[in-house]
């Protein structure tokens, strides 16, 4: 068994009908296997059980409030980037119990449910999402205090990661840094070539999985072939920013980046900039920028009681910024207007997120960009900020 | 540091202790004071808290409210909370009676300096409700009396009738707390100071340089507080005040309180006011 164990930071070559024993011996270790899958028209993660599932030869076209899946000769087993759904869903679910209390003879017996997750093996992150985790691992387990239910999923999580070879016009991973090359916080990471996966091996885990899998030592050049995808394709997402001019005159969406220079204190030193009122004026506060955002982590709970009122369970779920009762105190809310509501969200994302956590609460995966209605786009937000119209 | 914060990062923090209501003092109209003993003797004994911090009282069917603590931190026995009657929790816990068991979880946030003012003159300016937090501080000045110089404390309310602990002025004063009261609209009988609290500061001849400000209470009251106080001379870095926010989980995960780069629940809600200076001003933030 052993004489097939891989070190860690090996990198293997592996046949593509491979992936399904990579799936069937992640079943066998006791993992539920998740990947992409197309539902409703878009990319989402669901139930991974066979190769075939996976959306082979897809690509999608984001813009601005627009998502478009096509087939393309061209396109391998992951040549589509991000969807609505991120890792954040399966760690920090939409709705969960944090405590389920019963009244016995006038005394409250509150307990926290016993948090036993079954052990998840998620297919497909891209390096921008594993930013995205490492940032809510802060959120939820870096501070003082740790949550319990995340921390207990997170310990259960396999990531099988995925270097991504095109990136949609949304996708901004170079200018935060974060992409678009995966660079550790997975288990395997998968570099498609035109006959096979280069697998990187990222942990013990990863490393005890792949016995079960034929494999064959990379060469030199599989290596540098699986690394130049990243590259090259990092290299063309830098040219953005010099290529503003020719893109305003094409009729494509306009490929994102963002400049992060001194960022915190541009956008702290403009909290009264009138830029706040004009995007205000378009943001119909609907949410869905922070509930497709892989990092944003605000919650509230609800008292779920039966008709006794002595069986009780508080019941968090995903909340956002952009409701007024976000910021609701007995006094009223704090944030009465939609511009103090995005300008929070924004300044949260891209600046105060820095001082509470040390790094940045956006990873460029541009989520926010393609699922707004209207098509609010961060990145052209902080430009106009930045007095940059461009 | 803080019961739970020493605790091990296994614990669980969203676990409310069940607590029974020993006592309730009606105060004034609309605010009553709880008395509670917590049920686990091992989690009784083993919870401290800070002057300034805040417990979550649960009432379960109705939610979680963010109560400050008002009793004396030294008082191991019976912990103390303050509550105006205000949304649906409160209302609910106005309904208990003494015997009535509800859940506490806690202690959160930061506490006002009391051990980092040792040797100041300390004016602590409070407005309505605002003296409940500021009374663990009061109790442990009273208990270190020794520690401190000049202790005063400025106290506003509506009207005379919405004046807290008034039984407890004379106390004070016998322990050399000047106690200056005034109300927004008085009465016949009232023969105090009529006008807001920061007004208070007008007579006081401080001496700046030693001088502490402890704040609490509505937002535009403590922004004139430190307005007088910096007018006064008292170093901006030497006055704290004491914030509200939709404080929901104490512990940073819910995001509901943040004001700025801070939780109010976990860096607050006792700030410096060099940390909120950038902030202190702006409308809706």
């Amino acid at each position: 068994m052993f004489v097939n164990k891989a070190p860690i930071k090996s990198y293997l070559s592996v046949g593509k009908s491979q992936l399904q024993s990579l799936i069937d011996g992640l079943h066998k270790l006791g993992y539920q296997t998740i990947g992409p899958r197309i539902v409703d028209g878009a990319i989402v993660y669901g139930e991974l059980n066979a190769i075939s599932d996976l959306p082979v030869g897809y690509v999608d076209w984001q813009d601005g409030g627009k998502y478009r899946l096509e087939p393309s000769d061209e396109a391998g087993h992951f040549d589509y980037v991000v969807g609505p759904d991120s890792l954040k869903k399966f760690l920090f679910p939409a709705r969960e119990t944090l405590l389920q209390s019963i009244r016995v003879d006038g005394t409250w017996n509150m307990a926290t449910p016993d948090p036993a997750p079954h052990p998840l093996a998620v297919f497909g992150v891209r390096s921008c999402d594993l930013h995205a985790l490492a940032i809510q691992d802060k959120v939820f387990l870096g501070g003082p205090y740790v949550d319990p239910g995340y921390q207990s999923r997170r310990n259960a999580l396999f990531v099988v990661a995925v270097n991504c070879r095109r990136a949609a016009a949304t996708c901004f991973c170079h200018s935060m840094k974060t992409g678009p090359a995966v660079e550790g916080g997975f288990d395997l990471a998968l570099t498609e070539l035109a006959d096979r996966f280069v697998v990187q091996v990222g942990s013990t885990r990863g490393a005890e999985v792949m016995t079960n899998i034929e494999w064959t030592a990379c060469t030199l050049q599989d290596i540098d072939d699986a690394r130049s995808i990243s590259k090259t394709l990092r290299d063309q997402m830098r040219t953005r920013a010099h290529n503003a001019e020719t893109q305003r005159e094409s009729e494509l969406p306009r490929e994102r980046h963002l400049d992060t220079t001194d960022i915190h204190d541009l956008l702290l030193d403009n909290l009264e900039h009138p830029r706040w009122s004009q995007v205000a004026n378009r943001c119909l506060a609907c949410a869905n920028c922070t509930i497709v955002c892989p990092t944003c982590f605000c919650s509230s709970v609800s008292e779920v009681s039966d008709l006794s009122g002595d069986n009780v369970r508080r019941e968090r779920a995903w909340d956002s910024c952009f409701t007024a009762e976000h910021s609701y105190m007995n006094t009223g809310t704090v944030r009465k207007t939609t511009a103090s509501r995005y300008r929070q969200w924004l300044t949260h994302k891209l600046a105060t997120w820095t001082d509470q956590f040390g790094t940045s609460g956006c990873v460029g995966c541009g989520r926010c960009i393609t699922w707004c209605p209207v098509g609010i786009d961060l990145t052209e937000e902080v430009a106009a900020i930045r007095g940059d119209e461009s | 540091m803080t019961m739970l914060l020493d605790q091990p990062k296994n614990c669980q923090p969203w676990t409310a202790h069940s607590a029974r209501i020993v006592d309730i003092r009606p105060e004034v109209p609309g605010v009553a004071t709880y008395d509670l003993v917590l049920d686990d003797p091992q989690v009784a004994s083993a919870y401290r808290f800070r002057p300034g911090q805040f417990n979550m009282l649960y009432l379960p069917g109705f939610g979680e409210s963010a109560i400050s603590i008002s009793s004396d931190p030294a008082r191991h026995d019976v912990l103390s909370h303050t509550v105006r009657v205000a949304g649906n929790v409160t209302q609910a816990l106005a309904k208990q009676k003494v015997g009535d068991r509800i859940a506490v979880r806690g202690p959160f946030g930061s506490d006002w300096p009391v051990n980092a003012c040792r040797g100041h003159d300390i004016v602590l300016a409070c407005g309505g409700i605002g003296l409940a937090p500021l009374r663990p501080a009061i109790y442990h000045i009273l208990n270190h009396r020794e520690d401190y110089g000049r202790v005063i404390v400025l106290y506003g309310a509506r009207t005379p009738g919405d004046l807290l602990y008034t039984a407890e002025f004379s106390a004070w004063r016998e322990k050399k707390l000047e106690v200056e009261v005034s109300v927004d609209v008085g009465t016949p009988d009232w023969k105090g100071h009529i006008g807001v609290v920061p007004v208070l500061f007008y007579r006081l001849r401080l001496q700046p340089e030693r001088t502490s400000v402890m704040s609490c209470g509505p937002e535009i009251m403590m922004r004139f507080v430190v307005f007088e106080a910096l007018a006064r001379k008292v170093r901006p870095e030497n006055i704290y005040v004491s914030l509200e926010r939709n404080m929901s989980c104490g512990m940073g995960f819910c995001g509901h309180c943040q004001m700025g780069p801070y939780f109010v629940c976990k860096d607050g809600p006792v700030f410096n006011f060099r940390q909120v200076e950038p902030y202190f001003h702006l409308e809706d933030l």
